[in-house]
């Protein structure tokens, strides 16, 4: 009898609009006109409303690779802060592991962890000081950490060396290994990925998708991962979901959604799925929100 | 008990975070201190030259003690201070700022981790000082009771710590120019207090301020305690004001930061900027 599935992540009708502050002491911009507020937004996002969910379900069960697929601007990073509680939706229902993200907060906030697409440190400190800092901010010992860390940063081949000189000399591609080594650190059972690969080279690339499966297959994580790349998502994930202004526009595995765009002689590909489903490739930057 | 241990292990992350930073940054460290040091003996050297300067017979001991506690307690309380909010600050810039919100530890920790760094540091910091300043002037604090500054100092510690969480406030919703707002803040704070002087040379209008900085108090209970050696029952309403004021500054801070932190959340400010 086949086991029964577990439901890791689940959001239903999570929406977002971001609204201009209108702060007392600052001149404002005149209302928009009527039918322009969730349709427009200036670039940096605070001058008119920009809806960057718009009630967007989507279930992910315990264990897959779940992969999020959208040009700039389409919402995901929007909701992989829902997820990590960084954001609080304006309305819909957001659960991890069945824990509420609003009501249960710090119970969702043990089971995650997160990695952006821009590594985010203490550019002074060293990669060990770093870590030594999120793991002690995750009821980590010393001694643990130290272990842990060392183990992952060599499996992703960072110098010794390079584990206690300041990060701002290691390359963009070091330091997004060291932002993977950072949320493997904690052994989340949900594992927010953010287009973590982008920038690094092939051979780091295939490294850290490495380092995904096997955390999938040795810790039981749930891993939602969202990319532009389209052979990552291929290869990595369980189930795609396409997402495009906010809305998920289709879902499935790599193969049922290729299967959904016929292309005469040959299998499409995630990307002509992707053009087909929206009217427009991926490289294209949506207005403003995002990377909302 | 396990959550305890947690957030314990959290607050000393804090620390040794802010630990690492500060020998990371040593140079500047060093140079602050020393232009500190050089500011102390500059303000307490007007006392010992306020005969010359005034040409009457001036008690150039208890001058020389009145500036050097102004300088003593104001480069401490700085320190507490600023070392709370530039926390938030820093972390806005390095865009560390949400993985620090996500995880899983109270608000309280947070910040109390943050405050527990700056007051070990603004003490050791300001132990340095006076131990150059004494270097150089002859004090007499036979007849001072220190343990009753001690006091006032500790009081003191909570509510500019509550001051600080306050402060903290504004880097994380304005990370371009809050901490230029907690700056001013401070600056009205030296103004308004009477770090040099006493509040009652202040215009009349001025006055009322300096009755809602803790900093009043502070120099206030200080200088009673060290210039004239007050017993400790006479430094009670000066202690008390500021445990008063610590009292609601605090959690208070604490509380604000928590609405503010949610307002970032609800409108998507937390993002890396600067």
């Amino acid at each position: 009898m086949e086991a029964q599935a577990v439901t890791a992540l689940e959001l239903r009708g999570a929406h977002k609009t971001f609204r201009p502050i209108r702060w007392p002491w600052r001149r404002h911009d005149p209302p928009p006109a009527p039918g322009e507020s969730g349709e427009t937004g200036e670039a940096d996002g605070t001058k008119r409303a920009v809806d960057a969910l718009v009630d967007l379900s989507l279930t992910v069960q315990r264990g897959q690779i779940y992969g999020l697929l959208g040009p700039n601007g389409s919402g995901k990073s929007t909701l992989i802060r829902v997820v990590s509680t960084l954001i609080i939706p304006d309305r819909g229902e957001v659960t991890v592991f069945g824990h509420d993200v609003l009501r249960e907060e710090r119970a969702v906030k043990r089971l995650i962890n997160r990695v952006s697409v821009e590594a985010s440190f203490f550019k002074k400190l060293s990669p060990m000081e770093n870590l030594l800092f999120g793991a002690r901010l995750y009821g980590l010992d010393g001694r643990t950490a130290r272990e842990r860390a060392t183990t992952i940063l060599r499996r992703l081949h960072l110098r010794e060396r390079s584990l206690w000189e300041p990060m701002e000399q290691m390359s963009r591609g070091m330091q997004q290994k060291v932002a993977i080594a950072r949320a493997f650190l904690t052994q989340p059972i949900l594992l927010l990925l953010d287009e973590p690969t982008t920038g690094l080279d092939p051979r780091s690339k295939r490294e850290v998708q490495a380092l995904v499966t096997e955390l999938r297959r040795e810790h039981d994580a749930t891993v939602l991962l969202t990319t532009h790349d389209m052979q990552e998502a291929d290869e990595l994930c369980d189930r795609v979901a396409i997402i495009d202004h906010g809305r998920i526009v289709a879902d499935g595995t790599p193969a049922e959604l290729k299967a959904r765009v016929p292309v005469e002689g040959r299998e499409a590909t995630l990307e002509e799925v992707f053009m087909a489903l929206t009217g427009h490739g991926l490289g294209e930057p949506q207005a403003a929100g995002d990377e909302a | 008990m396990k959550a305890l241990r947690h957030e314990a292990r959290a607050a000393c992350g804090f620390v040794e975070r802010n630990v690492n930073l500060v020998k990371r940054y040593w140079v500047m460290e060093v140079v602050w201190l020393i232009y500190s040091m050089a500011n102390a003996l500059s303000v307490t050297f007007i006392g010992a030259g306020m005969k010359q300067i005034s040409g009457q017979d001036v008690n150039v001991q208890r001058l020389t003690l009145y500036l050097l506690i102004g300088t003593l307690v104001w480069q401490y309380l700085s320190v507490v201070f600023e070392l709370v909010s530039e926390t938030i600050q820093f972390e806005r810039w390095e865009g560390t700022i949400e993985y620090t919100l996500m995880a899983p530890i109270s608000r309280f920790t947070h910040l109390f981790g943050a405050t527990l760094f700056s007051l070990g540091y603004g003490f050791l910091q300001t132990a340095l000082i006076l131990a150059v300043v004494a270097g150089f002037f002859h004090l007499d604090l036979s007849g001072a009771n220190l343990f009753g500054a001690a006091l006032v100092l500790l009081a003191a510690s909570v509510s500019f710590s509550g001051l600080g969480v306050v402060g903290a406030i504004l880097p994380l919703l304005f990370p371009e120019r809050g901490v230029q707002v907690v700056f001013v803040i401070q600056s009205v704070l030296l103004v308004v207090s009477g770090v040099y002087y006493p509040v009652t040379v202040l215009p009349h209008w001025m006055q009322p301020l300096s009755h809602l900085s803790p900093a009043t108090y502070v120099l206030q209970g200080m200088r009673e305690a060290i210039l004239d050696g007050a017993p400790v029952v006479a430094l009670l309403p000066a202690i008390g004001r500021l445990f008063l004021i610590g009292a609601v500054l605090l959690p208070g801070g604490v509380w604000l930061f928590g609405r503010a932190e949610r307002f970032a959340r609800r409108t998507g400010r937390l993002k890396r900027s600067g």
